[in-house]
């Protein structure tokens, strides 16, 4: 699976010049522009890793992609047709390829509603029959590994980790080609957060589904991505196979927060650390002279 | 009532497995908190008999409403009339059965009304907002200006006086009440993930409202039309009283009314329908208190005094220590570690009387110019241990075994039951400080930063005010803030997150302590600014060789910080050790598996933990 066989296939998703600007709530101020000139496209069964700090617009991104945040200028281009302003209906039946797994599996399920009406319900809104929804909705539980009795049960008596498989399963239940991955694993324990990658990965091999993840773990996104973008301050500064851009970035940000993340000894910590420190002195020292904001 | 709602919610158009059963899954212990209630179920019993006896009116009254016997006029009760007549010779006891049927069915019709046009235009405004939105605020801002009792007067005196014709126009005055209470309940629920996950699967909007949103709204409107319908009875009554009614029809005002003119010749006429009048509302009202209460999940246990002796042989000791006044001397030879944490057990007491351990066995200690590391994952029970320290343990909170002590004396003593917030409110704040989580939560929007750092600085160490602020104003420089007199005089929203985390360091050190506690004091942070924290906190402990507790799950950050380390699972220390021996040569299983979780220096792609068995998350 590697990005050049990808490559020769025409791109899934391609995302052209998307800006996303909310409208202000004073009285004739300048709209907010939370994306500027955003370019990606993910191919098939390819995995685009999509990293930033918190307010950088990444998950704006994501969201811009189902639908649910308002594109002003650009275009989504999904298999071929331009999906920045599909309606409704357009969306039901986009829906069939395009799914999406939030960040919080506390607040992404009803908690009214029992683990199989969650799973059906996407079931139902294609028109799919009670009992063939009932056997895809047993065959998805096992394929995120739930126990078949958790149909019966409600989202609370879940763990965050299941919950989370839930919601996969939810995304999975109509095949789709792409999936949406906001921070899916932000808020799971470590130990889950590496079981929950795995499922991801395991269903990418098995059934050939793009994601785009959205993660502000430089190490999550390294781990499952092909490529990686790196978004700061609403755009993208740096994108590369992710060997590349989590390795050896070019973008003086991106080596900033290559160089953040602790690791797990001490003595290589200690020594990242003394790294950080020198890349920052000498960041600083490009910026006094250049007068250029990185 | 509540079948039509359910049968409303049962109703969405998309197909489920199993329609309605969400709803009477959670319903059915509502309903069953409902009935444990004693409020609930004698409010439901009279309204149920009131009901019963409206229904059946036709068949237990022995007369027509109207049925007037001159002969017989103001008669004391007799076996005939069981509760006497009225000026007209009419028999009590069949008018207020008749009453009943007429006064509820208005009252219902005067909340139908105020549902119907309430319910839905709140549900629409909440959910799409914007000009709909508008146009029906203004609309209610109208109606609730309106003086109702005049619009009631003036509906009588152009229609006539029908019964209905006034509890609609009611119905219309009143509705404001459930646009506002649904819009507020929606708005609260729109922009939920799992809506927005239902609009990704392309339900239309129809189908989230009924899915999705109706579920929020539904128990509120119940407790609502309780109280409205008690309300609709009152007005309708006091409309009634006044003379305003249709004196052909039985209703309980009308009664009312009847019985105050003859209230000199026979006070009874009067008791009959105000009693049954106070039954009815009173029932509502109860009933709709009864319910909120069972919603609001009551599980309250018990104070339950005999819980120690579920420990058996703590209970003798816990006694003796109790009633000793001065703390017993910590074991010879521990004095000097700042912090000491003997076989800690922490539980609270269930519903069933059993204690439900968190912490169990614990021990470590901290010495001066130490980090010590407490890794866990969430419920290992890691902050529960550091809230013990600090004595800030919820209040049903037991330590169940094991002391705490800090600088040579005990905090929490062997066989004591609680933290003695007499002993750790001197040392909390000023020997031992504090470093949350969420920064931003933990500072008060209302006061500015400023404030929040001098306060406790004049009230702890009792310099005054103008000191105190050098001091903060020093402390903000310290910290790594660019320009800490901007900083001092901000509100807390005007600063970024990594800003509040390094203001509550800050307030922490403020005090000189010789312990802190810092409690996941990165996780919220972004990375590059954790790292920044991370700097500061190793910096500032080095220069004021303080001792801190770290509670964290990141590996990374107990590398980057701590000397030694506490591995913790399910309440229970599962390894303890010096920082280079735990994460490179991890004696536990527990402890090699939290650490083959973590991504770095992995391969990427490859499967992290699916070799071994799969357990489910």
């Amino acid at each position: 699976m590697s990005t050049v066989e990808v490559r020769e296939i025409a791109p899934l998703l391609t995302v052209e010049n998307l800006i996303v600007e909310y409208p202000s709530k004073r009285f004739r101020a300048k709209p907010f522009r939370a994306l500027t000139d955003i370019n990606i496209s993910i191919g098939q069964g390819e995995t685009l890793g999509l990293v930033g700090e918190s307010g950088s617009g990444k998950t704006t991104l994501g969201r811009a992609v189902l639908g649910l945040a308002p594109v002003t200028g650009g275009k989504v281009i999904f298999e071929g047709r331009d999906i920045s302003h599909a309606t409704r209906k357009q969306r039901r039946i986009l829906s069939r390829d395009l799914q999406v797994v939030f960040q919080d599996p506390y607040t992404s399920l009803n908690p009214a509603l029992e683990i199989g009406d969650i799973l059906a319900e996407p079931l139902g809104v294609q028109g799919m029959e009670q009992a063939a929804a009932k056997r895809r909705v047993k065959e998805l539980l096992d394929q995120v590994r739930l126990p078949s009795d958790a149909i019966h049960r409600l989202p609370r008596e879940f763990s965050g980790g299941q919950r989370q498989r839930v919601a996969i399963a939810r995304a999975l239940a109509l095949s789709p080609k792409l999936i949406v991955c906001d921070e899916p694993v932000s808020a799971l324990d470590l130990s889950t957060q590496a079981r929950v990658l795995d499922l991801f990965l395991q269903i990418q091999k098995d059934t050939g589904v793009s994601y785009l993840f959205v993660s502000h773990d430089l190490d999550v996104v390294r781990h499952i991505s092909h490529r990686v973008a790196v978004m700061y301050r609403g755009e993208i500064v740096e994108q590369g196979p992710a060997e590349v851009v989590t390795r050896d970035p070019e973008h003086p940000y991106t080596q900033r927060l290559l160089l953040a993340s602790p690791v797990p000894d001490p003595d290589r910590q200690e020594q990242r650390r003394a790294d950080r420190h020198r890349l920052m002195e000498s960041q600083r020292h490009q910026h006094e002279q250049a007068g250029a904001v990185a | 009532m509540s079948d039509s709602v359910e049968t409303a919610a049962v109703a969405a158009p998309a197909p489920s497995l199993h329609p309605g059963q969400s709803g009477t899954v959670v319903r059915s212990t509502v309903v069953r908190r409902l009935l444990r209630n004693p409020l609930g179920i004698i409010s439901l019993a009279i309204l149920l008999a009131i009901s019963l006896l409206a229904v059946l009116a036709p068949v237990l009254a022995p007369f027509q409403e109207n049925y007037s016997n001159i002969a017989k006029t103001l008669a004391a009760p007799d076996s005939v009339n069981i509760l006497g007549t009225d000026s007209a010779g009419r028999d009590v006891w069949s008018r207020l059965l008749f009453g009943a049927q007429l006064t509820l069915l208005s009252a219902l019709l005067c909340a139908g009304v105020a549902i119907a046009i309430g319910l839905p235009a709140g549900l629409i405004a909440g959910y799409y907002g914007g000009k709909f939105e508008a146009v029906s605020n203004w609309a209610v801002g109208i109606l609730m200006s309106l003086p109702g009792l005049i619009v009631l007067l003036t509906i009588r005196a152009a229609f006539g006086p029908s019964v209905w014709i006034s509890m609609i126009a009611f119905g219309i005055l009143i509705s404001p009440s459930y646009f506002r209470l649904t819009r507020t309940a929606v708005q609260s629920v729109r922009n939920e993930l799992y809506v927005d996950a239902a609009r990704v699967s392309g339900l239309s909007d129809l189908s989230i409202i009924a899915r999705h949103i109706f579920s929020v709204v539904r128990a509120p409107i119940i407790i609502q039309t309780a109280a409205i319908a008690g309300v609709a009875i009152a007005v309708q009554s006091g409309l009634e009283f006044l003379g305003l009614g249709d004196p052909t029809k039985a209703t309980w005002g009308v009664m009312l009314s009847e019985g105050f003119k003859n209230v000199y010749l026979n006070p009874t006429l009067l008791f009959w329908p105000a009693f049954a009048m106070a039954l009815t509302i009173g029932g509502l009202v109860l009933l709709g208190n009864a319910i909120r209460d069972a919603l609001e999940d009551g599980e309250k246990i018990k104070h339950r005094k005999k819980a120690a002796k579920l420990k058996g042989t703590t209970a003798a000791p816990a006694a003796a220590r109790l009633s000793r006044k001065s703390v017993a001397a910590v074991d010879a030879g521990t004095e000097h570690h700042l912090v000491k944490v003997t076989n800690l057990g922490v539980g609270y007491p269930q519903a069933d009387g059993s204690i439900k351990k968190v912490v169990d066995d614990v021990s470590f200690h901290v010495d001066r110019g130490e980090i010590l590391g407490i890794v866990g994952e969430s419920g290992s029970g890691k902050s529960q241990t550091a809230f013990s320290i600090l004595g800030l343990l919820p209040d049903n909170a037991r330590i169940v075994a094991g002391s705490i002590q800090f600088d040579g004396n005990y905090t929490v003593a062997p066989g004591e039951e609680r933290v003695d917030q007499a002993r750790l409110s001197k040392l909390r704040g000023k020997r031992i400080s504090y470093i949350p989580q969420e920064p931003m939560s933990n500072l008060d929007p209302a006061f500015t930063i400023g404030y929040q750092l001098v306060t406790p600085m004049v009230r702890v160490l009792g310099i005054s005010k103008e000191e105190a602020r050098k001091r903060a104003l020093k402390l903000l420089t310290d910290v790594g803030i660019v320009n800490p007199e901007r900083t001092f005089s901000a509100y807390p929203h005007e600063v970024s997150g990594g800003m509040a985390q390094r203001v509550l360091i800050a307030g922490a050190i403020s005090c000189e302590p010789d312990l802190v506690i810092a409690d996941e004091p990165t996780t919220a942070l972004d990375v590059t600014v954790q790292a920044d924290v991370l700097d500061l906190l190793r910096e500032l402990q080095q220069r004021l060789n303080i001792g801190v507790i770290l509670v964290t799950h990141n590996f990374g950050v107990v590398a980057d910080l701590c000397d030694r380390v506490a591995v913790m699972q399910n309440g229970r220390l599962v390894e303890e050790g010096p920082v280079r021996d735990i994460l490179r040569n991890p004696k536990e299983r527990y402890t090699r598996t939290l650490l083959a979780s973590m991504l770095e220096g992995k391969t990427p792609m490859s499967m992290l933990v699916s070799s071994q068995k799969e357990p489910v998350a």
